[in-house]
């Protein structure tokens, strides 16, 4: 409860908003890689609106295809904004000298995203931003305060603004509470077909942070269990030298 | 079989090779007791070579330049042929080297291996110890995120403590004013031949000091002491074949757990591999924390624990050399935790406990309250070495048997 007056302290004082964003609480985004409908989706979700301006430069189309089981002409026709070959890496044609002066940053590539911030964080990210004025896009959010990203999701959620009421504290004084958001306009998705797309994207960002996901639990299990049966051999054989010590 | 014997006859007219297999294997006589801590010296030379096997398979694909070494890493990760397996082998490998020689030590310090005759072991073993932390920390910059940038920045720039050289010394070392190209290019130089060549030489003058002593035991009898007729220890076994089929046992257990981390928590919960380390280095933005990996920590926290940035430098470094002269603090009459007192094996478990403390807390910001538990461990890790000649010889310690026990 302190910190989450804290945080609300800190988020509507403009100043301190940055230290608020370790605070909020993170929704798990319970994704599931062997969803091979979810990924797919979640490719087509990040090819449309991510890959404008969020590269994934170390994935390659054709991998892509292959792992999430899409043929290759379907890919180059429907998912192949940029490039032209079916091996191209999932480039953005935007330079980034003029991204960084339209944005304030360079967007970042998105390869490994899902492995430096986690799936959880992912989730909760893209499903809490709000409208705020002061913001140069009108848009602001939770998680990641002051973030230069505008709401590229908004036409599928909708827009919403943040609901506050007041509590006092242990200080005695009143605080401003964070309690949930308030839909102004609504979206083309309802909030739980929003919250499953974005698990859908948030499940593709996840395979592509590392493809060799798909495949490594499985050679695992059959690493495992021969060296459980070689043990077993090993441990006798042991036991059958060790027989005339002691 | 006859042409095999005569094989082997016409290599031994020209090389030793039945002499070193017998001395070092066939009638290298082993005391018998051997427990589960030594299991740990043959496991460290497994993770040698695995380190070294993956290691040239990664060099074939990755590219030392500052420019392309994150790139190329993911690209290993995923458009080489089982490069992602080779790559968590050897970030896996590189974590169970560490857990695999502290345990190897731990070994050492609770049966005296380090004793009499075994003062060389132990200095030859410290050695390898320091030559493989160096092997470690210039491992990590190469894949050039976040962490292996900042981490080397805090830890070469510690060098510019020194008073008057201290600077020029850090950017000679870096080879530019910040870690830059030129540090990555060396790093990967020192990292792929330089220390590895060391770190074969240093096993091998490990071994043969070993063996021309021979092996210690949990008993810490010397077993040479009793010798039948034909010169064999009583109690000694050959290594091979009986250390050797056991050694497999270990080897194999200790890759079941090794593969669990390797196919399903490669990242180990942020230990082995960091977030951070995920995105491309970027001299313009300092992580918000920077820690070395769980190896290091308890340097790092001894290095932190002192105010002045100097001192801190010169206890880090006190805290690897005090290590050194371990054979010559130990002033006790028996070499085996077994035979030693309550008063040695109190103090010897608040160092382990300490040591572990310091590990935790240089993972940990320095916040004041935290620095003063790091004053305190810092300070009990030093008294451990510093007073040993005193508390080594109070001890009251338990007679020793002549022969091993079981």
């Amino acid at each position: 409860m302190k910190k989450l007056i804290i945080a609300i302290v800190a988020f509507t004082l403009p100043s301190l908003a940055i230290a608020a964003g370790g605070n909020v609480h993170l929704d798990k985004a319970d994704i599931d890689l062997t969803n091979k409908a979810s990924l797919q989706n979640g490719a087509k979700m990040y090819v449309n609106y991510c890959l404008g301006c969020h590269s994934m430069k170390f994935m390659s189309y054709a991998r892509m295809a292959k792992d999430l089981q899409l043929p290759e002409e379907l890919v180059m026709e429907n998912l192949m904004f940029t490039g032209n070959k079916i091996g191209d890496y999932m480039t953005v044609a935007m330079p980034s000298v003029d991204s960084a002066e339209w944005f304030g940053t360079t967007p970042p590539d998105l390869t490994v995203v899902a492995r430096s911030r986690g799936t959880d964080w992912l989730y909760t990210y893209l499903r809490n931003f709000y409208i705020d004025e002061s913001r140069p896009f009108g848009m602001n959010n939770l998680l990641f305060p002051s973030v230069s990203m505008p709401h590229v999701l908004w036409q599928l959620e909708g827009l919403k603004k943040p609901v506050y009421k007041t509590e006092k504290g242990e200080d005695g004084k009143d605080h401003q509470i964070f309690k949930g958001y308030e839909y102004i306009s609504e979206g083309s998705m309802t909030p739980a077909k929003y919250d499953k797309a974005v698990r859908d994207l948030v499940n593709f960002l996840e395979y592509a942070g590392e493809p060799a996901k798909l495949i490594r639990y499985d050679l695992g299990i059959k690493v495992i269990l021969f060296l459980v049966i070689f043990l077993v051999v090993a441990y006798r054989l042991k036991k059958e030298y060790w027989k005339d010590i002691h | 079989m006859k042409v095999l014997s005569n094989f082997v006859d016409w290599i031994d007219a020209r090389f030793p090779l039945t002499k070193v297999w017998n001395e070092h294997l066939a009638q290298y006589y082993a005391p018998k007791n051997f427990n589960f801590w030594y299991f740990f010296g043959s496991l460290a030379m497994l993770v040698l070579v695995i380190q070294i096997v993956t290691g040239i398979f990664l060099t074939m694909n990755y590219k030392p330049s500052a420019a392309e070494a994150f790139s190329s890493v993911e690209y290993i990760m995923r458009d080489v042929n089982w490069g992602w397996l080779m790559r968590y082998l050897h970030s896996t490998g590189a974590s169970a080297f560490f857990i695999v020689v502290y345990l190897h030590m731990f070994r050492g310090l609770m049966y005296g291996s380090y004793r009499q005759p075994r003062e060389l072991v132990w200095i030859f073993g410290m050695l390898l110890y320091v030559a493989l932390m160096a092997e470690a920390f210039m491992g990590y910059l190469l894949p050039w995120g976040q962490m292996s940038y900042w981490g080397a920045q805090v830890i070469i720039s510690l060098f510019g403590a020194i008073p008057g050289v201290g600077e020029a010394l850090a950017e000679w070392i870096r080879g530019d004013f910040v870690i830059a190209d030129a540090t990555l290019n060396r790093f990967f130089a020192f990292h792929v031949i330089a220390v590895p060549l060391i770190l074969v030489a240093l096993v091998f003058v490990h071994i043969v000091a070993l063996h021309a002593v021979g092996s210690n035991n949990p008993d810490g009898i010397e077993i040479k002491k009793n010798k039948d007729a034909n010169g064999i220890p009583l109690d000694g076994i050959p290594f091979h074949p009986y250390y050797t089929v056991k050694d497999i046992v270990g080897v194999i257990v200790f890759l079941i757990l090794f593969c669990i981390v390797v196919f399903f928590i490669p990242e180990f919960d942020n230990w082995f591999l960091e977030k951070d380390n995920f995105i491309p280095a970027d001299p313009l933005k300092t992580p918000e924390h920077i820690v070395p990996l769980w190896y290091f920590t308890p340097f790092y926290a001894i290095l932190r624990a002192v105010p002045s940035k100097f001192g801190g430098v010169l206890a880090m470094g006190g805290a690897i050399v005090v290590l050194f002269v371990l054979p010559w603090l130990d002033r006790s009459p028996v070499k085996s935790i077994r035979y030693k007192g309550m008063l040695y094996k109190t103090i010897l478990t608040v160092f382990i406990i300490s040591f572990l403390a310091l590990g935790y807390l240089g993972t940990q910001p320095a916040t004041p309250i935290l620095t003063n538990f790091a004053r305190v461990f810092s300070i009990i890790y030093f008294l451990f070495f510093l007073l040993m000649p005193f508390y080594s010889k109070m001890d009251r310690t338990k007679p020793v048997p002549d022969r091993v026990t079981k």
